[in-house]
């Protein structure tokens, strides 16, 4: 099985290589995007197959590759953990193959696509499965760089250049904090493999050292605020199914990373570890999808509301270490659980609305901006209704899987009492209150986005002129869609998959959950609660028939033709219409001076003047003005400050390596 | 015996450091060829005992390397070079000379105080041997920085690779094939600066590197 799968991560690099068929024409570059897709969705599905083989059988298999350095080869492993990740890096990775095969036709320069892409899927399906530091942060360094070359694949735009620069800039901060997580993880002997690292004894400094730079390494990949300005940038940046895979896939990589080193390999966790992670991702969570709120370009309030997930993601592995340490470790599977859960139904509910994106893109002319669009429902009807299931699981709306896995993230919060931390006990409701805030918001979030854009009458042209996308970018649209819908039904199903992933690192599991009666799930006990999507679903389906039913009964023929009330001014225009902007005025007022120091200024034209009078808003991002900019000025300083050494005369060179190696020797004669 | 073999390798090694003090505070250059390859000699001279006392036959080879190159070829090619230049007869304004001397005794308690606690338990010649060389390496790290003038920096890189020589011949079991290289790639780097000599002189009618430094437009 682990054969098969690293055969398929071989497979993807030469694919890459197929990308060299498209030199030349059009019509070749063409061919190459069908062979290049088509391969990646081949081997992904196959993957994917495995992937999902392994973590229902059981399989656990490892295997030295010799390769990387000569004498220690490199370590792979496929345990319950990794193969849950598998199972969702290949599905998201076959959705994003299938879409670009229609997509990826109108891209203007495939070449800057096509070789670097099935690299990135390469880096993503073997990053779950290194089982040392080496080939880790060997494959995660290709996921990075390949992404990043992705990012800058349309690199004429000035935004994308600067998204580029401050995408590289991150990761590889990013990396580095890894790096040195590994090196304390390794201790003084050097024992890299991951093996040894879990056997390996450490103080609590260490510990505590090592939890901190996996946050830092780990959160400014997945987006946790205060690391996540890249990605609101970079995802925006690339094609769409690329964004899809950034946003759904990669970041759910970088929570592996975090679950592997913090979960496995760093040992039993001390209570207050938790206290971290659930700042950050109530932070995140809460900071996100405000962001997402006032945002008025598409492809960027999906990657803001990415920053959200991330964040319920964190919250719910946040809780997972604190029932880890208070001792309950049921309520620890079930937090964990919950968090995996809610990973997996991002990457769905993500990819098909960044491909719903995509395709609003296509249709209408490469217009990103919601208060440009608008009517894209009756243009584009399948494809508007597998974003609105989408937007609805995003939503966190019963009955789809967003609603299934933040539900059980409340069910973990419930359990809170139970803690014996008295700090724990205060902080986790408070959190469980943000948590709920931001799911409300980001229901608000959705709405807008979607009654802007796809509902009303077209704002502009090109949303009038937009028409339905082709047959590929369809299904995989439609097949996501069906997949939230079937896992909010049916979340048993996941969650009895990844009873494995919770036994293998917490030594608990939920209860099964397939068992039940009427396919309900049953997080604790039947005394406790019980949820049934498939219930839920025939309620909401029943009562909407009986409403509709009942309208139609009653209203539809009573129905009287009169022109619409017109506010006194003759000619409704579709810039009458409800816009982003103000829709989302009332949130922005009531968090924005907080949370932006967002103002709103009416420029009044002076006296005799007869230019309109404007209503300018004005918004701060805090954490890019208290944090970012301060550390790009002082390394801006810093390095023009070194600037100068590189203009000595050669004696002062020969003096500095002279004096330095002096030194070094003082030190180590008195350090001894 | 084994007491006589350590007192003759500690006193050529201490030679070396002596030597390393001569050219510290010679300011002629024809002088500072000449205790050039005086240093060279008795480096010559410390390998062969080496040699005698490991009972290692290659390391006479590397002793006939370091005399004919270092003690002969390389200052008489230095002698000619100077003589060509025309500042055979110059005196090089060295400041500070008592200062240089201390800093070099200083450097030579450094180096015994390093290395003396972190070799522990190892042969004692060969101990000896390592604190020595690096003080005569850190001495003609020193000379090449308090030098003007692109012949004595030269010399003193000279002085330093006679005390990396003498580090590699104190620990046994050095292959021959290190040595061997070490001086090619020595002697290689020789042709390389002789040849610049020449056409720095050629360009600034000097080899004083202030010059350099001028023609690049910095403040010294």
């Amino acid at each position: 099985m682990l054969t098969a799968l690293l055969l398929c991560a071989a497979g993807l690099l030469a694919v890459a290589a197929l990308a060299a068929l498209g030199r030349g024409g059009r019509s070749r570059a063409e061919a190459a995007t069908i062979a290049v897709y088509g391969g990646c969705l081949a081997v992904s599905t196959l993957a994917f197959v495995l992937a999902l083989a392994a973590l229902l059988g059981g399989a656990s298999a490892g295997l030295t590759v010799p390769l990387g350095l000569p004498w220690l080869g490199a370590h792979f492993r496929l345990d319950a953990l990794s193969a849950a990740f598998l199972v969702l890096v290949t599905l998201g990775a076959a959705g994003a193959s299938l879409y670009a095969l229609g997509y990826g036709l109108h891209a203007e320069a495939p070449l800057r696509v096509l070789p670097f892409y099935p690299l990135f899927l390469a880096g993503m399906l073997l990053v779950p499965l290194a089982d040392d530091a080496y080939a880790f942060l060997l494959c995660w360094e290709l996921m990075s760089l390949a992404s990043w070359a992705l990012v800058l694949a349309e690199h004429r735009p000035e935004e994308n250049a600067r998204a580029g620069f401050l995408y590289i800039v991150m990761a590889s901060f990013g990396t580095l904090a890894l790096l040195l997580a590994f090196g304390l993880l390794a201790g003084p002997e050097g024992r890299y493999a991951f093996a040894a690292m879990r056997e390996a004894e450490r103080g609590p400094l260490a510990s505590a050292l090592v939890l901190a730079l996996a946050i830092l390494g780990a959160g400014s990949k997945a987006g946790l605020v205060p690391l996540h300005a890249w990605l609101p940038l970079a995802h925006p940046a690339a094609p769409s199914h690329v964004s899809a895979l950034m946003s759904g896939v990669m970041t759910k990589v970088a929570v592996y990373a975090f679950v592997r080193i913090v979960f496995d390999l760093l040992g039993p966790p001390a209570w207050w570890w938790s206290v971290p992670v659930l700042a950050l991702g109530a932070s995140s969570a809460v900071l996100g999808v405000l962001h997402a709120l006032t945002e008025n370009d598409l492809k960027r309030l999906l990657a803001y509301s990415t920053i959200e997930n991330i964040g319920v993601v964190f919250l719910g592995l946040g809780l997972a270490l604190a029932f880890r340490a208070g001792g309950q470790p049921a309520a620890a599977a079930l937090a964990l659980a919950a968090a995996l859960f809610h990973a997996f139904n991002h990457t769905l509910f993500k990819s098909a609305l960044f491909y719903g994106a995509g395709a609003v893109l296509t249709a209408a002319r490469g217009e990103r901006n919601i208060e440009r669009l608008g009517g894209l429902i009756r243009r584009m009807p399948v494809s508007s209704a597998a974003v609105l299931v989408a937007a609805m699981a995003a939503a966190a709306l019963p009955p789809l899987n967003g609603f299934a896995s933040e539900w059980l993230a409340f069910q973990a919060i419930l359990l809170s009492p139970d803690l014996p931390q008295w700090a724990l006990k205060f902080l986790i409701p408070t959190v469980g209150t943000l948590l709920a805030l931001a799911a409300a918001l980001a229901a608000s979030c959705f709405l807008r986005a979607y009654g802007i854009a796809w509902l009303g009458r077209p704002r502009s042209a090109a949303a009038a002129e937009a028409e339905e996308v082709d047959r590929f970018s369809r299904a995989a649209m439609t097949g996501f869609g069906a997949l939230c819908v079937l896992f909010g039904l049916f979340p048993g199903m996941v969650l009895d998959a990844l009873a494995p992933v919770t036994e293998r690192l917490l030594g608990a599991r939920m209860p099964a959950q397939l068992g039940e009666a009427w396919l309900s799930i049953v997080p604790i006990a039947d005394s406790r609660s019980s949820y049934n999507g498939l219930l839920v679903f025939l309620f909401v389906v029943a009562s909407a028939a009986m409403a509709a039913a009942a309208i139609h009964r009653f209203a539809s023929r009573a129905l009287r033709r009169a022109p619409p009330w017109d506010c006194g001014f003759p000619g409704l225009a579709p810039s009458m219409q409800y816009t982003g902007t103000s829709l989302s005025q009332p949130l922005r007022r009531v968090f924005g001076p907080v949370v932006f120091r967002a103002r709103e200024v009416v420029e009044m034209p002076l006296p005799g003047s007869v230019a309109p009078a404007r209503i300018v808003r004005r918004r701060q991002d805090l954490v890019w003005e208290f944090l970012y900019v301060p550390i790009g000025r002082a390394v801006g300083r810093a390095a023009e400050l070194l600037n100068h050494l590189q203009f000595l005369t050669i004696r002062r060179y020969l003096v500095l390596v002279f004096l330095s190696l002096v030194l070094l020797l003082l030190g180590l004669g008195l350090w001894r | 015996m084994p007491k006589l073999y350590f007192d003759v390798a500690h006193t050529l090694a201490g030679s070396l450091v002596l030597l390393s003090f001569v050219m510290l505070y010679q300011r002629r250059l024809g002088a500072l060829l000449n205790v050039l390859a005086l240093h060279a000699a008795v480096l010559a001279l410390s390998v062969a005992w080496q040699a005698h006392i490991q009972g290692a036959p290659h390391l006479y080879i590397t002793a006939a390397i370091a005399l004919a190159f270092k003690a002969i070829v390389v200052p008489m090619a230095l002698r000619r070079m100077i003589v060509l230049l025309g500042i055979h007869r110059e005196i090089e304004t060295v400041t500070g000379i008592g200062l240089s001397m201390l800093a070099g005794i200083g450097l030579v308690a450094l180096s015994m105080a390093v290395m003396l606690p972190v070799t522990a338990g190892a042969d004692p010649v060969a101990r000896e041997d390592i604190a020595l060389a690096l003080s005569v390496v850190l001495i003609g790290l020193l000379l090449m920085v308090t030098r003007r003038n692109a012949v004595s920096q030269v010399v003193g890189f000279m002085s330093l690779e006679n005390g990396i020589v003498l580090a590699a011949t104190g620990a046994q079991g050095m292959p021959l094939v290190v040595e061997i290289s070490v001086a090619f790639s020595i002697l290689i780097a020789f042709i390389v600066i002789g040849i610049f000599l020449f056409r720095i002189r050629e360009r600034f009618d000097t080899v004083d590197v202030q010059a350099l430094d001028r023609f690049r437009g910095e403040r010294r």
